[in-house]
């Protein structure tokens, strides 16, 4: 059960992804009173996927992962996305 | 366990690589939410806008900006058993757990304010409102009652190893358990992430 | 650990004895075989309500049970078969028994959630069980709960949904046990392409249950949420949608049918190249045409909707995907047949089941083709070609696989041998029974039987007969089968360490394997079917 080579974030990293976070979301929160249209909805999801992002990266610790991890996460989110398309090609012909 | 003769030893990429692989599952059990609510929403765009500001974005913001803080205070803590100031460690998972206390209590009152206008599924006035917003209430209520669930389960696992840090059985050598706990609580942020502004801010 | 005193060697058998020391074992072995035993039991049961159905069958009108009891029995049968015995089945158990040794380890990743695994499984096998016995009536809205009757039925459908979620959760943990363990416990020098194949099969399994599972149990939580609080995702009088409900099941249950048929493809790819003493044709080829079957074979779910109503435009994507993922599993058939051409063929027990694996499989695979083409699906869905063609799927591929895989590794397991001229005579029920039983549904299918009717009209008579005739013959083969190795697991003469002369770790060992298998890890130095090595002279 040995941890060993683990890398550890400082105090600071921590602070300074809090703090992105919360802008990004304060953004998020402003963005939905510009009325963009149909792109209201992609905004609002694609400002989540970098939060998403920043998570996984600094919090998980998946930037001091190997490559082998960092894959395999990349592909569970592309798998989903393809699921999520092929169900639309019924949805978006019918 | 009478038959332990295998040796114990579970290494930390192992152990990590376990919790990864379930974190994945726990990602496509919402996934299948997920779908629903994205067939739904391009069925019902109208109502999903219209049922959507029933919702209080105050609450649902504040829940975001409570578990954001909860995530930092769960991997500040990582960072201190690391540091070997178990003290340390043991204050921030406290933290973390009042958080999550907080958002249950919001949560406690939002849905109880739902309940006294009647927008439950199964409801007398749900019945009367259009399909989209049936539809809403009911992916609302489904998804954040299993998210609210994870909170309860990642409570429960911070709180076993906050004692087990008290005990010195997870230390600056040995704290795989406390990295783990520490992912499922960011899975659980994660998922907010999500919800938040597909349940709260598309309106 | 010391106080045993017969004269055999200590194995993982005999170093402790008692119920409770099975019943908590963390050894994968002694898991495997808690995994057989149970397994067994539940395949016997539906193996008799399939045998009942058949009886019901043998002449037009009611014989011996009413339309509601038979509708009750397809769904018991169905659920036992699919989410209790196939889908678990090979993994579980030979996965379990053999996968750590063959990859050089001493046991899985975790072997505390391995046996917690079981008990989730056995959690849910009995909630399975218990739907058919509790108060109200057994479920009967066939395996695939669909709704809107799963949502209305009066029968117990919620204790049934939360079986399927329970068992789905244990595939789950076996999954995730295996993708570590692959990952994390190989020997020193066994890179991935010094793996052998039923690893890599097991491998490519794993993905699928650990990534489709979750899917099908948010759905049936669904299902029960839809019971139970009126929230309507399916009901289209609340503005739900039922075919969102096929999409969810299927996106699972067709990756589903991977997780019982890959395992079986290695199983059989571990055999053929014993039995001809010869190198595995194609090796590289077989492990990506695993992996590619995984992959594509998640994205084919729609075939199963074509008559539901669902965009032209998806129906000739899914029916294109169909098409693809028949070649992957055609690269398998010329490859095992490869192996055996110019070899040293041998054709005991395990290598005939092989064979009838090929040829069987084969008959499902090509049926599969003209029901994932649009056209014909029309005309053949929801008739008895479907069940034929998945009970050649399933019982002809997985079942007879998994028939060799208990013949091939049986030695190795109880350190005993079985009668061969036994296992022949009974494979000879089990394969003509089988044909005889199922090939006459495929044509009256053709010619409009429906699936799952209890009566039918008098000129399907031929073929229903037949088929019940064949139903005897196949119980017969199996009942052969399952007394030659039970009483051989006790009574046979002793094995030896690698009676088939296998090349692959698992006969390096002696029979039945030590508690820790190996008393040194051993270190690989070449791929792992090559007949020269110092160990077979």
């Amino acid at each position: 059960m040995k941890n060993h080579d683990n890398h550890i974030s400082s105090d600071t990293t921590n602070w300074t992804v809090l703090l992105v976070l919360l802008i990004l979301t304060t953004i998020s929160i402003l963005a939905i009173k510009i009325h963009l249209g149909a792109f209201t909805v992609a905004m609002a999801l694609i400002l989540a996927s970098i939060k998403v992002t920043i998570v996984l990266t600094y919090f998980m610790h998946l930037k001091f992962e190997n490559t082998l991890l960092k894959l395999m996460v990349g592909g569970v989110f592309l798998l989903f996305a393809v699921v999520i398309a092929i169900t639309f090609i019924d949805y978006y012909f019918r | 366990m009478s038959t332990t003769e295998h040796s114990e030893f579970i290494d930390s990429d192992t152990g990590k690589m376990g919790m990864w692989l379930f974190l994945f599952t726990e990602l496509f059990l919402f996934g299948g939410l997920f779908i629903v609510y994205a067939v739904m929403r391009s069925k019902y765009a109208a109502d999903f806008h219209h049922a959507a500001l029933e919702l209080n974005a105050f609450v649902g913001a504040t829940n975001t900006v409570v578990l954001l803080v909860s995530s930092m205070t769960v991997a500040m803590s990582l960072t201190a058993i690391q540091q070997k100031r178990g003290g340390k460690a043991m204050g921030l998972l406290f933290i973390t757990l009042l958080l999550a206390g907080v958002f249950m209590v919001n949560k406690y009152f939002e849905w109880g304010h739902k309940f006294s206008l009647h927008l439950y599924p199964g409801s007398d006035v749900m019945q009367t409102l259009p399909h989209g917003e049936i539809m809403f209430f009911g992916l609302y209520f489904m998804m954040t009652g299993l998210h609210l669930l994870h909170v309860i389960i990642g409570g429960v696992l911070l709180t076993v190893v906050l004692f087990k840090i008290n005990s010195g059985k997870i230390n600056s050598e040995h704290y795989l358990l406390q990295e783990n706990g520490a992912l499922y609580w960011h899975l659980v942020d994660l998922i907010w992430i999500f919800l938040f502004p597909l349940l709260y801010l598309i309106t | 650990m010391t106080k045993s005193i017969t004269q055999e060697p200590l194995n993982y058998l005999n170093h402790k004895t008692g119920l409770w020391s099975w019943l908590t074992s963390t050894d994968h072995k002694r898991i495997g075989l808690l995994y057989l035993y149970s397994i067994t039991i539940f395949f016997c049961t539906a193996a008799v309500l399939g045998l009942l159905m058949r009886i019901e069958k043998m002449a037009p009108g009611q014989t011996i049970m009413t339309a509601q009891t038979y509708n009750g029995m397809f769904t018991i049968h169905g659920i036992i078969m699919v989410f209790i015995v196939v889908i678990p089945g090979l993994a579980a158990v030979f996965g379990n028994i053999m996968l750590p040794i063959m990859i050089g380890a001493k046991d899985v990743a975790f072997p505390k959630l391995n046996l917690f695994s079981w008990y989730v499984f056995i959690t849910g096998a009995m909630l399975g069980l218990y739907s058919q016995f509790a108060n109200g009536h057994s479920p009967d809205t066939g395996w695939t709960f669909y709704v809107p009757y799963s949502a209305q039925a009066s029968s117990n459908v919620v204790i049934a949904l939360t079986a399927a979620f329970v068992l789905g959760f244990a595939s789950i943990l076996t999954g995730l046990n295996f993708i570590v363990t692959i990952h994390r416990m190989r020997a020193p020098g066994m890179t991935w392409f010094r793996m052998p194949l039923f690893p890599w099969s097991l491998y490519a399994t794993a993905w699928i249950q650990l990534l489709a599972t979750p899917i099908v149990g948010i759905t049936l939580l669904m299902v029960i949420a839809e019971r139970t609080f009126h929230i309507g995702f399916f009901d289209p009088a609340l503005g739900g949608d039922p075919v969102l409900y096929q999409h969810l099941f299927w996106i699972y249950s067709h990756p589903a049918v991977y997780v019982m048929i890959l395992p079986a493809m290695g199983v059989v790819t571990e055999i053929f190249p014993t039995f001809s003493q010869k190198p595995v044709f194609g090796y590289v080829p077989i492990v990506f045409s695993s992996m590619a079957i995984a992959l594509v074979g998640y994205f084919v779910w729609g075939h199963h909707m074509f008559t539901s109503g669902i965009s032209y435009e998806s129906r000739w994507f899914f029916s294109f995907l169909t098409f693809l993922v028949a070649i992957p599993s055609a690269i398998k058939v010329f490859n095992w047949l490869s192996t055996m051409y110019g070899g040293s063929v041998d054709l005991k027990p395990p290598l005939l089941y092989a064979i009838s694996f090929i040829f069987l499989f084969t008959i499902g695979g090509f049926t599969g083709l003209t029901l994932g083409s649009l056209a014909t699906n029309i005309q053949l869905h929801n008739t008895d070609f479907v069940v034929a063609h998945f009970h050649y799927i399933i019982f002809g591929g997985m079942g007879f696989a998994f028939f060799a895989g208990i013949h091939y590794w049986f030695p190795k397991i109880y350190g005993r041998m079985y009668n061969f001229k036994w296992a022949n005579i009974s494979w000879g029920f089990l394969f003509v029974g089988f044909n005889l039983l199922y090939f006459p549904l495929f044509i009256i299918g053709i010619q409009g039987m429906p699936r799952r009717y209890f009566d039918y009209d008098p000129k399907f008579q031929m073929g229903e007969s037949l088929s019940t005739i064949g139903a005897f013959i196949l119980i017969t083969g199996f009942i052969g089968m399952i007394t030659n190795l039970i009483y051989h697991s006790r009574k046979g003469a002793i094995a030896p360490a690698n009676p088939w002369h296998g090349v692959t770790l698992e006969w390096q060992i002696p029979s039945p394997p030590p508690h820790e298998n190996f008393d040194e890890i051993p270190i690989i130095t070449h791929e792992p079917y090559r007949f020269d090595n110092p160990y077979t002279k």
